[in-house]
């Protein structure tokens, strides 16, 4: 029984029942005339597939991954650093601290990811310094991830109740005690979701590492799949590809899931 | 300082192009994933476990793909499924279907944070589900659902940027266009930030307004 | 729900990594595909039995020389996707005419194969590139034009190559810039032949079609979804000699690019020298074996174009 749905009675279960059925169908027709229609225009023919069957194909997916994780992996920590010192301001009581943190905040939640990685990569090169691809999708991430990252810390810690926070300073906490002490260990857990659900965005948009030519994952894919030899075969570069994305950021969820039950 | 503004004047044309396609895509798509969206969450929470089961299934696919490969399978897989489709409707459903698994997951949490106890006596009074739906749940469910409603559709505007890598000409594709005519690669990459600075700054201080005269005190 | 999402996962990434179980050595090579026509030039890059020993130059004046003399290795920007020209292969051995043409040059500046670094560039970046000193010179297709020079400097040009048009080899419509009302075409975002189909109006705005890489490009072609690509001749030859079965270049070449190469605005000396490593490799029949081996592969000829210095 939720929200919006009784326990069904005999009549309920029946409709139900007639639905789940026909839905059942429908959506096993729709995929079987997908896979059909594959089938029929060639994906599965072998010579689309061959590159995956060569180590060296493969080690250049492993390549791409390793480099996806890579900037992932760099911007995530500079990304949380960044949201620490952006939330810590717009938490501040001081209106000095709030005001340019705010318009920072916004200012990156405001710019499209595309162009922070263009300015990312240019804005070094008009003083003359030569910034590697890996730096400029790293910075372009940082920025947009750390400025939403700090807005989702705001919120989880203005939720926790205001009693606790009203008990700790009575107590004698000064703020940064409070923080640390009294707030974060609480906002956490609230916060896990939608921290991770945001690491796996940025997991994701280190595919825009191609407008820089970043070799990672998905650039790799279009490689593969354009090679005219072997019949320009993007569809299926596009479904391993996509198959492994899939994996890893489904396997990031599942991590924060067994994080949650774990802190429990 | 002077050449700075030339590189706005002298291709006004095209920027304005660009901007008017982003603000197109931006708000066909986002009516189309609404409704999509809603749907989905509609399937997310009914009571039979196949249209849940293809829910999940569909909102855990698309959350973990990226969505330059959503774009890339509309414009290179359904071609081979027959179905003869242009490069702008494609663009339109890559962005619909990414985004319309989003909006599903903030209805269905909006729907849950309604209590129980609401539903249940709401029921107990003789209320149909469409009365249930229209005059208690949906009141205080859109509640929840505004602010997180917003943050999507923010960052759905930004995703049309994605669509100029396929034969889409929006903002995104402008650096390209006037740095191969010479122009200043930063000053044209400035002028495009501001442009999207003008469109969305007022929707993320609306969302903010929204925060704050929705809040409610639990 | 939470086993079932793990189980999915885990069986996902099982599909993803089950073909690693088995990995092949070597370099793909297509077998024949099933469906006749002649069978598809290799994937992989065959050796050209061309040959370049490193001289001992004596060059004074050029910052960009002494930099690679000290640094003791040479860093060149090239292309990676383009057959026959600028190609790298799943092995991640290079080939292509504009590549022999950098190892000519590397080898005349005294850098044999191993002291190479090749970086690769898309075309966008290329004047940052050479500007800021991340390569040291530039050969990929790169077209000598005078808003360039106000940026980079440029040696030869070393190929002239023209705006055409690659079709199905079954298409007997399209025969050159004239028969193209009507059909759709395709090519690179924002690049110089679209914006020429577009200004010269050979057909509609709403039929061309931009992506960011040529073989999406191809892919659509493959596809009916675009009727040709357009792009200079040189590319196009590239993909039609790996698929002569599918591809064509039809018609004549309707601009003239000249392929130079692209090096540091203020570099004379370095200028002049490769000029003169040109002009002998014209002269000598270096150039032509050079072309015979890689894009005259794909049956079309060529000469050496005439050198332009300044």
């Amino acid at each position: 029984m939720s929200v919006l749905y009784d326990l069904p009675g005999p009549r309920a279960r029946r409709r139900n029942a007639v639905i789940g059925v026909l839905s059942t169908a429908g959506i096993a027709a729709l995929v079987a005339w997908i896979v059909y229609r594959f089938w029929e225009t060639g994906q599965f023919e072998a010579i689309k597939w061959e590159q995956f069957q060569y180590e060296a194909v493969q080690r250049e997916i492993l390549a791409g991954l390793g480099n996806t994780l890579k900037a992932a992996g760099l911007a995530a920590v500079l990304a949380s650093l960044l949201a620490v010192l952006l939330a810590a301001g717009r938490l501040s009581d001081r209106a000095v601290l709030r005001a340019p943190a705010t318009t920072v905040v916004e200012f990156f939640r405001a710019v499209p990811l595309l162009i922070l990685i263009f300015f990312g990569y240019y804005v070094p090169l008009q003083f003359g310094w030569h910034i590697d691809t890996l730096w400029a999708l790293v910075l372009g991430l940082t920025l947009y991830n750390g400025a939403v990252l700090a807005e989702i810390l705001r919120a989880g810690i203005n939720a926790v109740p205001r009693g606790q926070s009203e008990a700790a300073s009575s107590l004698g906490l000064r703020k940064a005690q409070l923080l640390r002490l009294v707030l974060l260990p609480q906002a956490f857990r609230a916060m896990l979701p939608a921290l991770v659900s945001q690491f796996v965005v940025l997991l994701k948009d280190t595919a825009l590492g191609f407008i820089v030519t970043y070799p990672e994952l998905l650039w790799v894919g279009k490689q593969i799949g354009g090679r005219l030899a072997f019949d320009v075969p993007y569809v299926p570069a596009y479904l391993v590809i996509g198959a492994i994305y899939v994996s890893i950021c489904g396997a990031l969820s599942v991590f924060a899931w067994w994080l949650r039950k774990r802190l429990r | 300082m002077g050449t700075f503004f030339a590189v706005l004047t002298d291709n006004w044309h095209d920027f304005a192009r660009g901007f008017g396609a982003t603000i197109r895509l931006f708000l066909i798509a986002g009516v189309a994933s609404l409704v999509g969206g809603t749907l989905l969450g509609a399937m997310r929470v009914s009571p039979i476990p196949a249209l849940r089961a293809f829910g999940a299934t569909y909102v855990n696919l698309i959350r973990n793909t990226p969505l330059t490969l959503v774009f890339a399978f509309m414009v290179f897989a359904v071609p081979k499924l027959g179905v003869n489709i242009d490069y702008l409707p494609s663009a339109l459903v890559a962005l619909s279907v990414y985004t319309a698994a989003f909006v599903c997951e903030v209805v269905r949490s909006g729907v849950n944070t309604v209590p129980n106890g609401q539903a249940e006596a709401a029921r107990a009074l003789g209320m149909g589900f469409g009365q249930v739906l229209g005059h208690v749940v949906l009141p205080q469910a859109l509640r929840a659902m505004v602010a997180p409603m917003v943050s999507v559709f923010i960052a759905m505007l930004k995703n049309t940027t994605i669509a100029a890598g396929f034969s889409v000409f929006e903002a995104g594709a402008i650096p390209e266009y006037l740095s191969e005519r010479g122009e200043n690669r930063f000053a044209v990459l400035v002028w495009i930030t501001i442009g999207f600075l003008v469109i969305i700054v007022p929707l993320a201080l609306l969302q903010r307004s929204m925060e704050n005269r929705l809040r409610v005190v639990r | 729900m939470r086993i079932k999402q793990v189980a999915a996962v885990v069986a996902l990434a099982a599909l993803a990594i089950a073909p690693a179980a088995c990995g092949k050595e070597g370099t793909p090579t297509p077998s024949t595909p099933g469906g006749g026509g002649a069978a598809p030039v290799s994937d992989a890059c065959v050796d050209t039995g061309l040959t370049n020993t490193p001289a001992t130059p004596t060059i004074t004046g050029s910052p960009t020389y002494d930099k690679a003399k000290t640094a003791g290795k040479i860093v060149i920007g090239v292309k990676f996707d383009q057959p026959n020209l600028g190609y790298k292969d799943t092995q991640g051995k290079r080939c292509g005419f504009d590549i022999e043409i950098a190892r000519l040059l590397a080898s005349k500046l005294g850098f044999d194969e191993s002291k190479i670094e090749y970086k690769e560039i898309p075309s966008a970046n290329r004047e940052t590139e050479i500007k800021g000193g991340g390569i040291d010179y530039y050969v990929g297709t790169y077209s000598i034009t005078d808003k360039r020079k106000a940026d980079v400097s440029f040696a030869g040009p070393y190929f002239i190559a023209g705006q055409d048009l690659l079709v199905r080899k079954d298409d007997t419509a399209i025969t050159g810039k004239e028969t193209l009302q009507g059909k759709k075409v395709c090519s690179v975002t924002g690049s110089t032949p679209i914006q020429r189909v577009r200004d010269e109006k050979l057909t509609d705005a709403a039929n061309i079609s931009e992506f960011k890489t040529y073989s999406e490009c191809v892919s659509q072609l493959l596809d009916g979804k675009t009727d040709a690509v357009t792009t200079d001749d040189a590319i196009l030859k590239g993909y039609a000699a790996q698929r002569p079965d599918k591809l064509k270049v039809v018609g004549k070449p309707f601009s003239t690019e000249k392929y130079g190469i692209g090096l540091a605005h203020d570099d004379k000396a370095l200028r002049d020298f490769i000029n003169d490593t040109l002009d002998a490799a014209f002269k000598d029949g270096t150039w032509q074996k050079i072309y015979d081996a890689t894009l005259g592969k794909s049956g079309s000829p060529a000469t050496a174009p005439p050198l332009e210095r300044y």
